[in-house]
């Protein structure tokens, strides 16, 4: 498994305390694509983020790749975030100061490697990705489903073994977030790396091979969905 | 993290994408540098300048010269003149032997220096060839006045620097020609290119020096002196033979030994204290002020780079999002304000060494005081911009490290 969880609580203590995850059981293998879907407030971001070791919890077991990640070095963290784990967010997060291919580029050179050759990993992905004509330009510059493939080329740069995606969607039109879903879905099949999709919205979810629903901080039915026809959404069906 | 170009491409990046902020920030430490440099030189400068008053002057001598008493004294009135001889030069030699020179002069204002056609204002005065012990001559022709100039009454004499001049616009050697002082002829024998302002008979640049004995039958002083300039040995304060010069030319003169003003008493020692202390406690307010000014760019500069740090929370938060290590965080932000302080700051030693540069240019009053900063406190200011720069880096650098990646996200 290269994802476990055993038991996760996590409770904000923001004046009030706020239970959001209530004992998460959950695992994932190398190469899925899942969905974890949830209404807003249903803990589903919180639980990206702990995937991420963006944020800690408080109770319970997470081992990646066998590695328990509890209470690590913000040194060890950042080089998991670094090495093993791609983000893909809802804002895209771009630095605007930054063009296409610097943005690319951007987490190997906190890996420490050269500038040319990060230049050309970079240079290569977006070209895959057909932004090559883009490089140079800057975010503000581009389309919202061009700045998320560049996001998306990021978060490849350093050939993680997870993409996390927080409602990837979330700021595209349906015409995008097909092509951009699609895009997630190409990566697994073709480079068998491991997704898992943030999302609330069904159509988006359906692309997963798997879907977790999570509600109210415990995970409820997990659907298998190699089909994409789950329950009664299909692709058609996005927004 | 690599140190590439890239590396100071991301400094140069942030600190470029808000110029007017940067430069006004930069602006800060500019002036408190400038400031600093600037009152450091100029400090120097004018300590140069008044230096260059007393050059060549003993620093341990004194002067003393007779006025009119205010005491009464033994049955005489007080308002009486005093006036020193020649036997009070023996006798303070003879009697105060800690005095390593003792020697008099006598001095005759307005008058007039000509030769051929050219006239020049000067004042006369009449000294002995050890003179040159008090007031170290700049001799540029020729010598100056000599023992057997002063036995032999030779009517010979020591030309200053704004008179030669004057007289001599040419250049050359006037050694040998012959000057008019009023009816009568001198050969000059030398040329003295002293500045200093210190003798109490006027300026040396408009001086001519002739022998004692000579100006003292000229203008009929007969065994009458002015002024006694005295140098102590080495190692002995003048101060402390104050009190015994007095008696002695008071028993003599037969005036009130406590009577200060019968006998006027000029201790360059004392003077040269004074100019040392005052320019010790004016270096300490230049550096006061220079370094206040200084302190408050470079807390300029941290507060603007707190502002920064706080604007730039969603990009920190992204860069640690994608594997960037708390100490990355740290180092670009201590090197951000570094550049920031580093660029400013050198700048602000340029300017001042441009302007100190254009001070030394003006020449004031034949003088070359020295305004120029030295290379080593051009070096040590910098080292100080470099720990400005990284403690003004330090609190919005721990600001930063303390983003956390999740800080990326919330920003909807």
């Amino acid at each position: 498994m290269l994802i476990e969880l055993k038991g996760i609580h996590k409770t904000y203590d923001n004046g009030q305390p706020l239970h959001v995850l209530k004992g998460i059981d959950l695992s994932i293998d190398n190469g899925e694509f899942v969905s974890i879907m949830g209404s807003s407030g249903s803990g589903k971001s919180t639980l990206l983020n702990i995937l991420g070791i963006l944020d800690n919890y408080d109770e319970g077991e997470y081992h990646l790749d066998g590695h328990l990640i509890k209470g690590l070095k913000e040194r060890e963290a950042a080089d998991y975030r670094n090495r093993t784990i791609g983000f893909v967010f809802q804002s895209f997060n771009l630095i605007p100061f930054k063009t296409a291919v610097e943005n690319v580029e951007l987490p190997l050179f906190y890996q420490g490697v050269s500038r040319t050759k990060r230049r050309e990993a970079a240079m290569q992905l977006l070209d895959k990705l057909g932004l090559a004509n883009w490089a140079k330009h800057y975010p503000n510059e581009m389309s919202g489903g061009q700045k998320q493939r560049v996001a998306i080329a990021r978060a490849l740069i350093t050939h993680p073994r997870i993409i996390l995606a927080d409602e990837p969607t979330g700021a595209l039109d349906s015409k995008t977030s097909v092509e951009v879903m699609d895009l997630l879905g190409q990566l697994n099949r073709e480079e068998k790396v491991t997704i898992i999709v943030v999302t609330h919205e069904s159509g988006v979810a359906n692309c997963a091979n798997k879907i977790v629903h999570i509600k109210d901080g415990l995970i409820g039915e997990i659907e298998l969905n190699s089909q994409h026809h789950a329950s009664t959404f299909d692709k058609n069906n996005i927004k | 993290m690599r140190l590439d170009i890239d590396f100071f491409q991301e400094i140069t990046d942030s600190l470029t994408r808000n110029k007017r902020r940067s430069l006004l920030t930069g602006f800060g430490i500019f002036w408190g540098l400038f400031m600093l440099l600037f009152l450091v030189g100029g400090g120097k400068g004018v300590k140069g300048m008044l230096e260059q008053n007393f050059e060549g002057f003993a620093t341990n001598s004194m002067i003393v010269y007779a006025d009119r008493t205010t005491k009464p004294y033994k049955g005489f009135q007080e308002g009486r003149d005093i006036v020193l001889t020649t036997k009070d030069v023996q006798r303070l030699k003879s009697m105060i032997p800690e005095l390593a020179t003792v020697t008099p002069e006598v001095s005759r204002w307005g008058q007039t220096a000509t030769v051929g056609s050219r006239t020049a204002n000067c004042q006369v005065s009449g000294r002995e060839a050890v003179y040159a012990q008090i007031q170290t001559p700049d001799i540029r022709y020729g010598r100056y006045i000599t023992e057997e100039d002063v036995r032999q009454e030779r009517k010979v004499c020591v030309i200053g620097k704004r008179i030669y001049q004057q007289l001599f616009p040419g250049g050359g050697n006037p050694c040998g020609q012959f000057i008019q002082i009023g009816d009568i002829f001198f050969q000059i024998v030398g040329v003295d290119y002293c500045v200093s302002n210190v003798n109490i008979s006027g300026n040396a640049q408009d001086n001519i020096c002739v022998p004692i004995t000579v100006s003292q039958r000229l203008y009929n002083f007969g065994d009458e002196v002015e002024l006694i300039y005295m140098v102590g040995k080495e190692g002995v304060k003048m101060v402390t033979l104050e009190k015994r010069l007095r008696s002695i030319l008071a028993r003599e003169h037969i005036f009130d030994p406590t009577d200060d003003d019968a006998l006027e008493i000029f201790n360059s020692e004392q003077i040269f204290n004074i100019v040392d202390t005052l320019f010790r406690g004016l270096n300490f307010f230049i550096w006061l002020i220079g370094i206040g000014t200084l302190l408050a760019g470079s807390i300029g500069v941290s507060n603007i780079m707190m502002v920064t740090v706080r604007e730039r929370t969603t990009e920190i938060g992204i860069r640690r999002a994608i594997g960037a290590t708390p100490r990355d965080i740290l180092v670009q932000i201590m090197m951000e304000s570094s550049a920031l302080t580093l660029t400013a700051g050198t700048f602000g030693i340029v300017f001042s060494v441009f302007v100190l540069n254009l001070f030394e240019k003006i020449n004031m009053q034949d003088m070359h005081p020295s305004f120029q900063i030295s290379f080593t406190t051009a070096i040590l200011v910098e080292l100080l911009l470099v720990l400005l720069g990284v403690l003004a880096g330090l609190p919005p650098a721990l600001r930063a490290m303390r983003i956390k990646p999740v800080d990326a996200m919330r920003d909807e």
